[in-house]
């Protein structure tokens, strides 16, 4: 028998792509654009907000008196911003050495037991309610301590950075290729030598990325810093004594009767996000210079 | 399988009629213990049983090159020689390897056994530092620090590597905004640093083009007078080209081993001919 020959498929007519396949096309298109789009309305009504009524307040003197007492005009938040600033030096200190450390450990090690329960440790902690690390602190730092401080509210902080700090580490460092570790083993390197001088620089640029995002974070807190740094009107930057910070302030102000007072808590949240957003980019910047 | 030279690493066969090149390096060869020597090794990757009872005798200061198809083994041969795979989990191995007549396999210090092996992998790996930096890291690694030392050091691996007219300008420029074939010339310089006695060369011209393979085949030959070089590749002209030993792999196993010339001209095992004449692989 003579091999059959396929019959030719039946020739496709090209007139265009389908109706229905246009519709469905430009339908789920248009769902994707809208949503893009809405997730910028909250970041919009955000900034305007706090554009439109924080900038009355906005002058040098927010930035350069401690606030006054109620009924006296102007007044600032200088000492909050500096106690923000110092709370998130301590959070760092505490935070960023225990974090990477125990990144390091997780991605080059952690292929036992125990680093899988660290690892479900350090998710388990990132969702941990803000304030109830607040609670935590209070009960670790500010009772045996007598008093609230500003070391309370650090430690607080360094909390909550905590896991995103150990769980990114490890993620930059699995991200080093594995042919550099190769390269330094077949030079006879030992493997600490091998983590310190050659994984551990080719990942510095997106651990410190993690590590800076972390304080971002970390600046806005409001809950734990209740408990812990409690808030001061006063300037002080004495780590055993409670100390001023930005959401602190902003959330008594807002709380107040005090129309003056309302006013600067929308400044100070003003003040905060720009702060934040500077950290941001100083950060790009320096990533960028790493790399 | 009757391997070639099943008896080899005691008695090298007598130097015969081949081409010129090779006649001073096999009456050279015998007078000489071997550097490298597998004994019977097996090797298994958890249930895979990767190498078969290889046993060969790799003699100092030449070039021997191992060729197979993938898969074959030949890289993990070569990775057996400084133990690299002693970084993948679920290795056993049984049999022996020695360096110099030493026994590498037992609890041997492994930092000292990969400064006197040292290896270039596939792709050039150097690492995100200055070129400086990268030829340095194993001068520092074994405690040298005086700056003039390590200036002269590093000038003489990368002159050794044939790199030094290329960069001399900019050493502190990172390694990576080199071409691929001088990144490299920058590892094998990085390896030299360290003064080996043994280069492994882990297919180290398959991610380059024509011409830095070309360079990168040179230095292999200009390098031989005073190292030990193993060289895998996938690329049997190149082999021939370099090597003064051949050894064939197929699935785990040696097949053939001997000079290049001779292997290349009247393998004696039918699988070595069916390889090198393009039939499979």
């Amino acid at each position: 028998m003579t091999p059959r020959v396929p019959e030719p498929f039946p020739r496709i007519r090209f007139g265009g792509v389908s109706r229905t396949r246009r519709v469905t096309d430009a339908v789920v298109l248009g769902g994707c654009r809208v949503a893009a789009w809405l997730t910028l309305v909250p970041l919009g009504l955000v900034l305007w907000h706090l554009v439109d009524k924080g900038r009355h307040a906005l002058t040098v003197g927010f930035f350069v008196h401690n606030p006054k007492p109620v009924g006296e005009p102007g007044g600032g938040m200088a000492n909050a911003i500096v106690g923000t600033f110092v709370l998130l030096g301590i959070a760092a200190a505490i935070a960023v050495p225990v974090g990477v450390a125990a990144g390091v450990y997780l991605a080059e090690y952690g292929r036992n037991r125990f680093a899988t329960t660290v690892r479900y440790v350090a998710d388990v902690l990132s969702g941990v309610p803000s304030i109830v690390v607040g609670v935590v602190a209070y009960g670790l730092v500010v009772i045996p301590m007598g008093r609230f401080s500003a070391f309370a509210g650090g430690v607080s902080l360094a909390i909550l950075m905590l896991p995103t700090i150990v769980r990114s580490t490890e993620e930059m460092v699995l991200l080093v290729p594995r042919s550099y570790r190769e390269g330094a083993l077949a030079l006879g390197a030992p493997e600490w030598r091998v983590t310190q001088q050659v994984v551990l620089p080719a990942a510095a640029a997106g651990i410190t990325t993690s590590c800076m995002l972390a304080l971002a974070r970390a600046a806005g807190e409001t809950a734990p810093l209740l408990f812990t740094a409690l808030g001061n009107r006063f300037w002080s930057v004495a780590l055993d004594r409670p100390i001023g910070s930005l959401p602190v302030l902003i959330f008594d102000y807002a709380r107040s009767p005090y129309e003056d007072w309302n006013r600067q808590a929308w400044t100070g949240a003003l003040v905060l996000l720009i702060l934040i957003a500077l950290m941001s980019a100083a950060l790009r910047y320096t990533t960028r210079r790493i790399r | 399988m009757t391997l070639d030279t099943e008896v080899a690493p005691v008695a090298p066969p007598p130097p015969r009629l081949q081409a010129t090149v090779h006649t001073e390096e096999a009456a050279a060869t015998p007078a000489r213990p071997p550097k490298l020597t597998a004994r019977a090794f097996d090797l298994f990757y958890g249930a895979v049983h990767a190498l078969k009872k290889v046993t060969l005798a790799i003699p100092p200061d030449s070039v021997t090159a191992i060729i197979g198809p993938s898969g074959c083994g030949k890289s993990t041969l070569l990775r057996s020689f400084n133990r690299m795979n002693d970084l993948i989990r679920g290795v056993r191995t049984s049999g022996r390897i020695t360096l110099d007549g030493e026994d590498i396999l037992g609890p041997t210090d492994v930092v000292t056994l990969r400064r006197r092996v040292g290896m270039v992998f596939q792709r050039p790996n150097p690492f995100p530092m200055s070129i400086f930096d990268n030829v340095a890291f194993g001068l520092r690694l074994l405690g040298v620090r005086d700056r003039g030392e390590l200036e002269g050091r590093v000038e003489l691996s990368l002159r050794r590597a044939a790199l030094w007219d290329e960069v001399k300008d900019r050493l502190e420029v990172g390694a990576l905004q080199l071409s691929g074939g001088q990144q490299q010339r920058l590892c094998i310089a990085r390896g030299l640093a360290v003064e080996p006695e043994v280069l492994l060369m882990d297919e180290p011209a398959s991610a380059l083009d024509p011409t830095a393979t070309a360079r990168i085949e040179e230095l292999v030959l200009a390098l031989k007078s005073s190292y030990t070089i193993v060289v895998v590749t996938h690329n049997m002209q190149q082999a021939a080209r370099i090597s003064d030993r051949t050894a064939f792999m197929l699935s785990g196993e040696l097949i053939e081993y001997g000079e290049t010339s001779r292997i290349f001209t009247s393998p004696r095992q039918k699988l070595t001919e069916d390889y090198i004449t393009g039939r499979f692989g």
